[in-house]
């Protein structure tokens, strides 16, 4: 099992450098604010969400009838579809494909000693767009024990991949990182001048870099944004066009997507990339929405289709609709608590209020902690372009937490006692009454550090009275 | 009108001011107000801690209390959401009714009473602090994220006040981070959240933080005073119950 770090830990680490948080928490509002800025200029961007949410509840109840739509259209048009019922598979299925495109069969190279062979040699190698799927599936590890270089050609994707990190934001993955992380990331790695924090200077050298990538790689993997069961094309958005850069020229295209990216219609595209890039960074569109329907001649197209646990959450009624998510982060640029924590404080592959009604449906036990990660304050359900209720589900994950038993003991049984006293009129009046006098007269009780809120803030001043205490004394007056 | 006060458990026991302002107000107002005796707390300590079955009885003895009146009143937000959303006593026909006859303070002043006017003074800048689960949940006011004409049901209560200014925030309706037992189990998280809020009040020269939740200005007063502010709370009924004159006055 892969030991982790729980949020509330992680985000007392992350609040160390409280000019950082700032500096975070800035970044990330700036993202929402833009993303006010262009939804307002849409007057019938609540119908918009409307119409998306409605669609995407449509296909989560046809699930099945689609997926098979979209494989006839898909095979009738040249591409090879392969089925994953989980990470695993999946990753097994990515590695067939290129180990059966390598120049040189893989067999004997593999063979050598070392435990982690050396990568790329017979031709095992890869360029990936950016496809939280994959990282989901953790497909970059898997491939390097089995000796595939793989590059990620999204920049950010590709700075966190040089730092051995993951992402940490599902559409800015390097957002946690400053100027001055990624130039001293591209000195390492790239040979670039030492101190350099320009931007175009960084970003050139990483160009240069990547081209190279795209020129000699023979098989290119990218995400889906959305797959149309009624063409059984495909649609991949990016800011980049790294995307395209990679698929055009290698030999063989791999496209890997939960099976929730399906749409029945072509023409609902009009919906859902006009809600896309203006929930994500304020954009109207994004710069390619590049569309994929057959492979051209001489080329080869596959795509996986993965459930990795969708299935099983399609099958819980309070959590289903989570399924509806199209991955635009806008739920993360504004939680207040993540833009006060960082991404890697969730450690799952998808951050924020989607990702921690999310994670705890693929493991219950290593994600207990992240539905409790939140205020509950309704904001990621509002900035939804589907019109996910992430706040309530994130209430009805903790119950659910709580009924399967991974909640800390000391914790149930505080809330066993607190439960207790708050049913009891006269138990509550009796611990009230107790614990005012206790705070007037001797305050260390409370005021010390073994008292979490002590810790930054002050109790709250002692009355010499509760209310009902006041009003029995002053209806006993009338 | 027969109207029933729920005084929230810690507003009860550490802003007894909190709750006679309200009760006040409400009588200036012509309601005929009953307190239940017997009252504790609405049950979501427990229930957003996951601990949903452990509020049971605490659901029972809500709806002990406050059957059968026409209205129940709270100066909370959070609070009143919570048993619209989740009060599910024995009683189910009590219980349903109490659901749909429970307001928050100022949602009960607007939309129930519609107070046009009020006959207080409160000369003072303040900053309003439009806490999630009235906004949100109760939708005491329009919420930034929405494509929707603004509106807020605090707010034009505030504005009936003499010689009251409201400031205008960078940020206004983020959350506090008190969320509960997330203030402890969160901890940094919440206390940075919090002071991000004063920081924002500060900024734009506030003398107080107004709210309709106490929980969320408790939260905040605590950092204040550790930081050693000279910045205020005050929940809405204080300052729509300051009378015209100053008691003791004239």
């Amino acid at each position: 099992m892969k030991t982790f770090i729980d949020h509330a830990t992680a985000s007392t680490v992350f609040n160390k450098d409280e000019a950082h948080v700032n500096w975070h928490d800035e970044t990330l509002w700036f993202v929402r604010s833009k993303r006010d800025k262009a939804v307002f200029q849409i007057p019938e961007w609540e119908q918009l969400r409307e119409a998306g949410s409605q669609i995407k509840n449509h296909v989560l109840s046809n699930m099945h009838d689609y997926l098979v739509a979209f494989e006839k259209k898909a095979t009738e048009n040249g591409i090879t579809i392969h089925w994953a019922a989980d990470a695993k598979e999946h990753n097994e299925i990515v590695y067939k494909i290129i180990a059966d495109t390598a120049p040189q069969p893989p067999e004997g190279e593999l063979k050598s000693d070392s435990k982690t062979p050396p990568l790329g040699v017979g031709g095992l190698r890869m360029v990936k767009s950016k496809s939280m799927l994959t990282e989901e599936c953790h497909l970059n590890e898997f491939l390097k024990e089995k000796g595939v270089e793989v590059i990620d050609s999204d920049l950010g994707e590709r700075i966190v991949q040089m730092r051995e990190e993951p992402p940490s934001h599902i559409v800015l993955p390097a957002i946690h990182l400053k100027k001055s992380d990624v130039g001293e990331t591209f000195h390492k790695h790239l040979g670039t001048e030492k101190g350099a924090t320009d931007p175009q200077y960084l970003t050139e050298a990483a160009r240069q870099h990547l081209r190279d990538t795209f020129l000699t790689r023979k098989v290119a993997l990218t995400g889906v944004n959305f797959a149309i069961a009624e063409t059984g094309g495909f649609v991949v958005c990016t800011n980049e066009g790294n995307a395209d850069m990679g698929v055009h020229l290698a030999d063989v295209h791999i496209a890997c997507m939960g099976f929730e990216k399906i749409i029945p219609k072509v023409e609902h595209l009009g919906v859902f990339l006009r809600l896309l890039a203006r929930s994500a960074t304020g954009q109207p569109i994004t710069t390619f929405s590049s569309h994929f329907h057959k492979p051209r001649e001489g080329q080869k197209m596959h795509i996986v289709i993965v459930d990795n646990g969708r299935t099983k959450q399609l099958g819980r009624p309070d959590f289903r609709n989570s399924l509806k998510c199209i991955r635009c982060a806008a739920c993360l640029n504004t939680c207040p608590v993540y833009r006060r924590s960082g991404g890697h404080s969730y450690h799952t592959a998808i951050a924020g209020p989607i990702g921690s009604i999310l994670a705890p449906n693929l493991d219950m036990a290593q994600n207990a902690d992240l539905p409790f990660a939140s205020t509950l304050c309704g904001s990621c359900s509002n900035v939804c372009p589907v019109k996910i209720d992430i706040h309530d589900q994130l209430y009805k994950w903790r119950q659910v937490l709580v009924q399967e038993g991974h909640v800390p003991t000391v914790k149930k049984l505080g809330i066993q006692s607190m439960a207790s006293v708050l049913s009891s009129p006269i138990f509550y009046r009796t611990a009230g009454k107790l614990g005012r006098f206790l705070m007037k007269n001797t305050p260390f009780v409370t005021n010390n550090n073994l008292n979490v809120w002590y810790q930054q803030r002050d109790m709250p001043d002692v009355p010499k009275e509760s209310f009902r205490e006041w009003f029995i004394r002053e209806k006993g007056k009338k | 009108m027969k109207v029933a006060l729920f005084v929230p458990c810690y507003i009860d026991q550490f802003y007894p001011n909190v709750a006679i302002a309200t009760l006040e107000l409400l009588e200036k107002l012509g309601c005929e107000v009953v307190y239940p005796l017997n009252q504790t707390c609405c049950g979501q300590p427990m229930a957003n801690s996951g601990f949903e079955h452990l509020s049971k009885d605490c659901d029972n003895n809500f709806v002990d209390n406050f059957k059968g009146f026409d209205y129940i009143v709270s100066p909370s937000g959070s609070c009143t959401l919570h048993i619209k959303q989740h009060l599910h006593g024995a009683d189910n026909q009590a219980s349903t009714h109490i659901r749909q006859h429970i307001y928050e303070l100022s949602e009960f002043l607007t939309d129930v009473l519609k107070v046009e006017k009020l006959e207080a003074k409160f000369p003072h800048r303040v900053g309003l602090h439009q806490s999630c689960h009235g906004q949100r949940g109760l939708k005491l006011a329009q919420m930034s994220e929405l494509v929707a004409e603004p509106f807020s049901k605090t707010e034009r209560l505030l504005n009936m006040v003499e010689g009251l200014s409201i400031v205008t925030l960078d940020r206004k309706d983020e959350c506090c981070g008190f969320g509960g037992t997330f203030c402890v189990l969160e901890e940094a998280i919440s206390v940075k959240m919090g002071k991000d809020r004063i920081t924002d009040h500060t900024k734009h020269e506030a003398e107080f933080i107004v709210g309709s939740d106490v929980s969320c200005l408790m939260h905040m007063e605590g950092i204040m005073k550790r930081q050693g502010s000279s910045m205020k709370v005050k929940h809405i009924a204080e300052i729509l119950n300051s009378p015209l004159t100053p008691r003791g006055g004239i």
